[in-house]
C-alpha cells in the first residue's frame, strides 16, 4: 500500500466492506465458488462471475458519497471486486465524456457523446480499467508473476501496471502486431513473447500456462475479477450524463466482454436507485468485417457463435476469432433491442479521420470500427436520429499508425523562405479559385 | 496412442494426472474411452452426446470445429487438448 492517503471514504472503517463480494458464481449452473483465481466452473466449464451483496453495497454507495471520492475509476470501489484498497492502477479512469456536436452534425444526429478512453492512464486504452482490478486482485492473492494473452492494448496495460506494482509480467501476443503496441509493452521491461499464429492460439497457450505455472493471468484465471473493471466505463458514462443512461451505446467487441459490462454497470446503478431514468439503453456491438464472429451471429440470428479461423483486419485489437463472451454479447444485443454490424478497412480509416477532423480525437483502428458501425446503424435506421448516443472509444491512434501511413499523404516539404511559403499558398488556393 | 491433456482444475476427476493415453481413431472414440475410465470427467465435458458450449478441443494446434468436430481423426502421437473456452479478450 502506498504512502499517499487515498480517501476511500468508508473503506477502512467499514466492517462489511469485505462482504460486498460474496464470491464467484457460474453463469450456467449457479454453482458458487470462493474468491479464487479460477475462470470457469469445474462442473460445466461455464464462465464464473463475481457475485455481490447489493444490500451491503447500498450501505456505502450513494451519488453523494461518490461525489466526494477521487477522480478515478475507484470512486465506484463499492461495485468493484477487491477486498482491500486498490494497490495497482490507482489513477486509472475518469476519462472525458465529450458532447460531440460537430461529429453529430456530420452524422445527422442530435445528441452524441464520445467516451474517450484513448486518454486513459497509464497506457491509453480502456484496458487499464480491467488490469487495475485484476492486478490489485493478483496482489491480494499473493501472485508475484502475472501475465496476459493480448491483441495489443492489454499487453501495454499489463506491462505498465505490473512495472509500477513491482510484479513480473509475461505478455503473450500474436506475431505481427503494430510497433506501438509491441514497444508499449517492452519499454516497461515485461517479457514479451510473440506466438506464431493468431490470437486464439495465444489464448489457448495462456490457458495452459496460467494453471501449469500457477501464475496470475489477468484474462485467464483472474478473468472474473478483470472483466468487472470494464463496468467503470459504464458508471462514468451515467454519472457524466447526470446519473442518466443514454438511449444507445455503441461499443467495440473483441472477446465481447466490455459491451456486457457497460450494461451491467447501468443495471447495478438502477438496482441501487442511483439513476434518474430506467435502463432501456440499446447496446450495439461493433466489429470489423475481417473478424466478425459476434456481428455475424446477431445478423443471422444463430444460437451458436461460429468462430472465424483467420481474422484479417487492420483493427488488430479486435481480431479475436473465437470470442469468449460472444454468446453472451449476442444475447445481450438482442435482449436490449440493439444491433451489431461490421465494416471494412476503408470505412475504418474514413471513420478515424472523421473523428479526428470533427472532434480532435485520434482513436485507434478499433475506434474507427466503432464510429463506422455507428454511422451505419444510423443510416440503416437502427439508431433513431433524435435519441441520445454514446460511442465508446477504447484505444489511442498513436498505437496503430501503420495502416494510416500506408494511406495518408506525407507533409509538403518546402525551403525555409517566405517565397516558398507564398508559392505554397498559391498552389493551395489554385483549385479553389478555379472553381469560383 | 494419442494423448489427451486435461486442464489442471479438472485433474481430480482424472485420477490426478495431467494427461491420459487413450486408444481410438477419432476424437469421439478417445472421449468414449475417457468416459469409461473417468465417467465424472466425461460428464463435465459433455451434455449428452454433444460437447458443452464452453469446452474447446484441439487436435495438436487445430480447433476441432475447423476440422471434423468429434469425428476428427487422430493418430498415435497426436495431442488432444481440452481447453476452457472462457478466456481472453
Ligand atoms: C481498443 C479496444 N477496443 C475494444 C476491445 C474489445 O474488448 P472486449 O474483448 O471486452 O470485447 C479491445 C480488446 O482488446 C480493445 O483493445
Ligand atoms: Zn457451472
Amino acid at each position: 500500500m502506498g504512502a499517499e492517503p487515498l480517501e476511500f471514504e468508508g473503506r477502512e472503517t467499514d466492517p462489511v466492506s469485505a462482504e460486498r463480494v460474496l464470491g464467484l458464481k457460474c453463469r450456467l449452473c449457479g454453482k458458487q465458488y470462493p474468491k479464487e483465481a479460477l475462470n470457469f466452473c469445474t462442473d460445466d466449464f461455464g464462465p464464473l462471475e463475481v457475485a455481490y451483496d447489493y444490500e451491503a453495497i447500498a450501505r456505502t454507495f450513494s451519488r453523494e458519497a461518490v461525489a466526494t471520492r477521487p477522480q478515478t475509476m475507484w470512486r465506484y470501489w463499492d461495485l468493484l471486486p477487491i477486498d482491500g484498497e486498490p494497490t495497482v492502477g490507482r489513477h486509472v479512469g475518469r476519462t472525458p465524456l465529450i458532447r460531440a456536436d460537430r461529429l453529430a452534425k456530420a452524422l445527422g444526429v442530435g445528441e452524441l457523446y464520445i467516451k474517450n478512453d484513448a486518454v486513459n492512464h497509464p497506457s491509453l486504452s480502456f484496458k487499464d480499467r480491467v488490469v487495475a482490478v485484476a492486478l490489485s486482485k493478483a496482489v491480494e492473492f499473493g501472485f508475484q508473476t502475472v501475465g496476459c494473452a493480448s491483441t495489443g492494448n492489454l499487453a501495454g496495460s499489463v506491462a505498465a501496471n505490473a512495472a509500477a506494482a513491482g510484479l513480473d509480467a509475461y505478455v503473450l501476443i500474436p506475431d505481427g502486431l503494430e510497433q506501438g503496441k509491441v514497444l508499449g509493452a517492452m519499454i516497461h521491461g515485461a517479457r514479451v513473447v510473440a506466438i506464431e499464429g493468431n490470437y486464439d492460439h495465444v489464448n489457448r497457450l495462456c490457458s495452459q500456462i496460467a494453471f501449469r505455472f500457477g501464475w496470475g493471468f489477468v484474462n485467464v484465471n483472474l478473468r472474473p475479477f478483470y472483466a468487472e473493471g470494464s463496468k467503470s466505463m459504464g458508471f462514468e458514462i451515467a454519472e457524466d450524463l447526470g446519473w442518466r443512461v443514454p438511449d444507445h451505446v455503441v461499443a467495440p467487441m473483441a472477446g465481447g466482454s466490455l459491451i456486457g459490462k457497460i450494461h451491467k454497470a447501468f443495471k447495478e446503478l438502477e438496482i441501487l436507485g442511483a439513476l434518474e431514468n430506467p435502463v432501456k439503453t440499446r447496446l450495439h456491438g461493433a466489429q470489423a468485417t475481417g473478424c466478425n464472429p459476434i456481428s455475424a451471429t446477431v445478423k443471422s440470428g444463430a444460437s451458436k457463435v461460429k468462430p472465424v479461423k483467420n481474422p484479417n483486419t487492420i483493427a488488430k485489437s479486435l481480431a479475436i476469432g473465437d470470442p469468449a463472451d460472444g454468446y453472451f454479447a449476442s444475447q445481450l444485443i438482442r435482449d436490449t433491442g440493439g444491433w451489431s454490424d461490421d465494416v471494412d478497412d476503408d470505412s475504418i480509416i474514413d471513420a478515424m479521420r472523421l473523428l479526428a477532423e470533427t472532434e480532435g480525437i485520434w482513436a485507434e483502428t478499433a475506434g474507427g470500427v466503432t464510429l463506422a458501425v455507428t454511422r451505419k446503424l444510423i443510416e440503416d435506421g437502427r439508431i433513431d436520429r433524435d435519441e441520445s448516443i454514446v460511442v465508446c472509444i477504447a484505444g489511442n491512434g498513436l498505437k496503430t499508425q501503420e495502416p494510416l501511413l500506408e494511406r495518408m499523404a506525407r507533409p509538403t516539404v518546402i525551403k525555409p523562405s517566405l517565397e516558398a511559403f507564398e508559392a505554397l499558398l498559391e498552389r493551395d488556393a489554385a483549385p479553389a479559385l478555379a472553381t469560383v | 496412442m494419442p494423448v489427451v491433456r486435461i486442464p489442471t482444475p479438472l485433474r481430480p476427476h482424472a485420477g490426478g494426472v495431467d494427461k491420459l493415453d487413450l486408444a481410438g481413431s477419432t476424437v469421439k472414440e478417445l472421449f468414449d474411452r475417457l468416459g469409461e475410465a473417468h465417467p465424472a470427467l466425461r460428464e463435465r465435458l459433455f451434455d449428452g452426446e454433444e460437447l458443452r458450449r464452453f469446452v474447446n478441443v484441439y487436435v495438436n494446434d487445430e480447433d476441432i470445429r475447423y476440422l471434423e468436430d468429434l469425428e476428427t481423426p487422430v493418430a498415435p502421437g497426436d495431442e488432444v487438448s481440452i481447453i476452457p473456452a472462457v478466456a481472453g479478450g
